[in-house]
């Protein structure tokens, strides 16, 4: 029996409606998932056999059309029109079916093989709705699968239709149009062809559009779909035929052909959704509440507050049986290489410079288990979206739509996906000031260097001095992104009349539509509020396990290389293996940077050779800490009072701790952040001057901390 | 008798009829894509001080800045 060719298939669909849960429950992938629209940026493949096929699985990023006007969707298009897409998987959520269908017809138009997945049918049930799965697929004339990728019921039905249905097409077009009641005077009935038929006027310019492209010797495998597009005037299609229509098209037909399509819709909804009345009114009654005009910030300062109480206060309480169990480790370790005789060097490195490295990071594991746990449920949970709407006045004073604030709250948990995520802003200007000010939000890399430096020198507070790096953090972002916004309308940029109020705006907008546009692309909010739902077990423990993976990935590679080069650093010089660390490579390094350093209070060569060590990622400040201070375990109680004792011998004070944290706050994040910051902005130029900016005001403001506590001090 | 208003002045609450739309293309093919055409009904549901407005159409709830709201010309029904 021969292999079959490899089937290619597309997951497309609307924003949040479940392709990328239904792509990871079909190629076992564990891509990131979560209820706010936009979390898929970037395409993503997997493999699957089933029986004897082979499929390549694309998930694209959700889009609600095929137009030209936004980079994914020109980029889902592209890819479906040029690639050897087989099969589309038009994944729709079918308890918002009417807005899902819109795009499920444009997909049909495109005249490749579709497969409609009717995903979260469990919460269709759950509602109480009801989906004629008989009347459906005869209107629409493509096989319409129930599934629920969350509960991972119908997969088995829908990848055997899908590869089935590459082979034949069904051609059962039978709806009533509200147009075959008036006599057509078309020449061919189109029902029999196309689900989606329009008027006559346009299904006339249909056929002369077609007949010009042919006649001209315009090659299209789906003349219908040119010419629709034609009358779109889109632009892209436009250029690529080439040829003058004006006597064919001479207006735009896009919101005649949306509205026909739409009325369509509204018959199919009419004829197959039963029950559609009952609303879930549940989501309206939570967002009384949690999007209220005077309410909604201070209950997300709460929600904030409660989860980096959680961080803290119950991942120090865990954290307290990793130490101990780091503490016995470490011992056994060194009792047993020196009962065996081995190299004092060699001991050394093991157990200062790798297990006091890595081993103290992984100590923090509970707190960033924490912390993901309780970003992943407010993902999840589809509160993420009323986090933009509720900031959205207040971002909108710093120029920026609620929308930009979803990336800095991902930023709480990691600055790479939240730098990522920035990509839903459509605004390249926007986008870069997002990104400009993401890495302030304190990521949970930093988390360790506050709890360390904290519980050292605070005590009892320390967790308000952890918890103020979070709101220094975004004062900061906060006071560059309202900067930036003031250089950028003070660039010029803009016309005069970007100051019009709202009333002269739609003078202004009436008379100058260039102006209007110009002005409003100043990045408005536009955002889907989903349903609430309880957040999906599975969902979370990808999510979470992700992020753990992620953390033990870098202690295993990124955090043990650093240790181990910090420990030759330092017990190496010029003059080979050094007694004295003040003699070694690592001393001479840092001295260069301390006078720097010397005004924020932290000009210590050790904190500097610290800092640069952080460039890798951000726990190495505290690994590096360990082993440069010889701590055997810096994060247990003994640890951190023979930590505090060498730091006090040194003049290190409460209020050096404090502007060492303010430093580690806001200078560079990683190596990692910057790749990604270079990937986004495609630009060296945007990605120094980020950089060079993030290592200014880490300096001023740990300097401006440290000189205005001295004074008080 | 219809009264033209625009979005931003809606009651929360309020059943509308989008009566028309003067936004940059983007964002008005958006929200056609989105099923929000001249006679579409809407509910709002939200409305803040700061114009940001929430509302249903045709199954989707959607949330928008002022300076979208204040281009959507809506009429009581």
């Amino acid at each position: 029996m021969g292999q079959e060719k490899e089937l290619q298939v597309g997951f497309v669909g609307n924003p949040n409606c479940g392709k990328t849960t239904l792509f990871n429950a079909y190629t076992g992938a564990r891509l990131k998932v979560a209820n706010w629209p936009g979390v898929t940026v970037e395409k993503k493949e997997g493999a699957l056999k089933y029986h004897k096929h082979q499929f390549k699985l694309v998930d694209l990023p959700g889009i609600y059309s095929l137009t030209s006007y936004t980079m994914e969707e020109k980029l889902t298009r592209q890819f479906i029109l040029d690639s050897e897409v087989d099969v589309i998987v038009d994944v729709a959520d079918a308890s918002a079916l009417e807005r899902n269908l819109y795009l499920t017809l444009q997909l049909i138009e495109l005249g490749k093989p579709v497969v409609l997945a009717l995903n979260m049918m469990d919460i269709v049930q759950e509602r109480g709705m009801e989906i004629d799965l008989h009347r459906l697929p005869e209107m629409l004339g493509i096989p319409c699968i129930p599934v629920s990728a969350r509960k991972r019921s119908g997969l088995q039905i829908l990848i055997h239709t899908v590869a089935h249905h590459q082979e034949k097409r069904k051609a059962i077009f039978e709806h009533q149009h509200p147009e075959q009641e008036k006599p057509s005077h078309h020449r061919h009935n189109h029902h029999e062809e196309f689900a989606m038929v329009y008027d006559d006027v346009i299904e006339d310019k249909i056929d002369e559009l077609t007949e010009r492209m042919r006649a001209a010797g315009f090659k299209s495998p789906n003349y219908r779909w040119h010419a629709l597009k034609l009358l779109e005037q889109d632009e892209e299609i436009m250029g690529q035929v080439g040829m003058d229509f004006t006597d064919i098209v001479d207006r735009s037909y896009e919101t005649d052909i949306i509205n026909e399509k739409y009325d369509f819709i509204e018959e199919i909804i009419e004829e197959c959704l039963v029950n559609k009345q009952t609303k879930a009114a549940f989501t309206d009654r939570v967002d009384r509440l949690l999007t209220h005009r005077y309410l909604g910030l201070p209950m997300f300062l709460c929600i904030m507050a409660a989860v980096f109480f959680l961080t803290f206060f119950i991942g120090d309480w865990l954290k307290g049986y990793f130490e101990n169990f780091l503490e016995w480790f470490s011992g056994v370790v060194s009792g047993g290489l020196s009962g065996i005789k081995v190299n004092a060097a060699l001991i050394s490195l093991i157990v200062d410079g790798i297990i006091s490295g890595v081993g103290g990071i992984l100590t923090f594991l509970p707190n960033i288990f924490i912390l993901f746990l309780a970003l992943a449920f407010l993902e999840d949970s589809g509160y993420m979206s009323r986090v933009a709407y509720v900031m959205d006045g207040l971002m909108g004073k710093l120029g920026l739509s609620g929308r930009a604030f979803i990336p800095m709250v991902l930023g709480f948990g990691c600055s790479v996906p939240a730098v990522m995520a920035s990509r839903a802003l459509e605004d390249p200007s926007d986008r870069r000031r997002t990104i400009f000010v993401t890495p302030f939000m304190s990521c949970s890399a930093k988390l360790p260097v506050y709890v360390l430096f904290s519980e050292m020198f605070f005590g009892k507070n320390a967790i308000f001095a952890a918890f103020s790096m979070y709101l220094i953090g975004m004062v900061i972002g906060v006071a560059t992104a309202f900067v930036m916004s003031r250089m950028r309308r003070g660039d010029g940029a803009e016309p005069e009349s970007d100051n019009v109020g709202a009333g002269g705006a739609k003078t202004a907008c009436a008379s100058c539509k260039r102006t209007c546009a110009r002005r409003e692309t100043q990045n408005p909010l536009l955002i889907e509020l989903p349903e609430y739902k309880t957040p999906n077990a599975r969902t979370i423990a990808i999510y979470v396990w992700e992020k753990v993976k992620d953390y033990l990935t870098k202690a295993g590679t990124t955090i043990f290389i650093a240790s181990i080069l910090v420990w030759f650093i330092l017990n190496f010089g010029p003059a080979g293996l050094v007694k004295d660390m003040g003699e070694s490579f690592g001393a001479m390094i840092g001295k260069t940077l301390t006078p720097v350093l010397a005004t924020a209070g932290i000009g210590l060569w050790q904190i500097a050779l610290a800092l640069i060590s952080g460039l890798a990622a951000k726990e190495v400040v505290v690994s590096s800490i360990s082993v440069l201070f010889g701590i055997g375990n810096a994060s247990s109680s003994a640890g951190m009072a023979e930590l505090s004792a060498i730091l006090a011998g040194l003049g290190f004070s409460a209020l050096n701790a404090y502007a060492l944290m303010v430093f580690v706050l806001l200078y560079t994040p990683c190596v990692a952040t910057i790749a990604v910051i270079r990937r986004e902005l495609k630009s060296v130029k945007w990605t120094v001057a980020t950089v060079l900016y993030q290592l200014f005001i880490a300096w001023f403001m740990a300097t401006l901390v440290y000189q205005a506590g001295r004074l008080f001090m | 008798m219809k009264e033209k208003q625009n979005l931003c002045m809606a009651d929360i609450g309020g059943i509308y009829e989008v009566c028309g739309m003067e936004l940059p293309r983007k964002v008005q093919m958006r929200l056609t894509a989105l099923g929000m055409t001249e006679g579409t009904r809407i509910k709002v549901l939200n409305n803040k001080r700061s114009g940001s407005v929430i509302f249903h159409v045709r199954g989707t709830r959607l949330a928008v800045g002022r300076k979208i709201a204040e281009h959507i010309y809506i009429g009581g029904i």
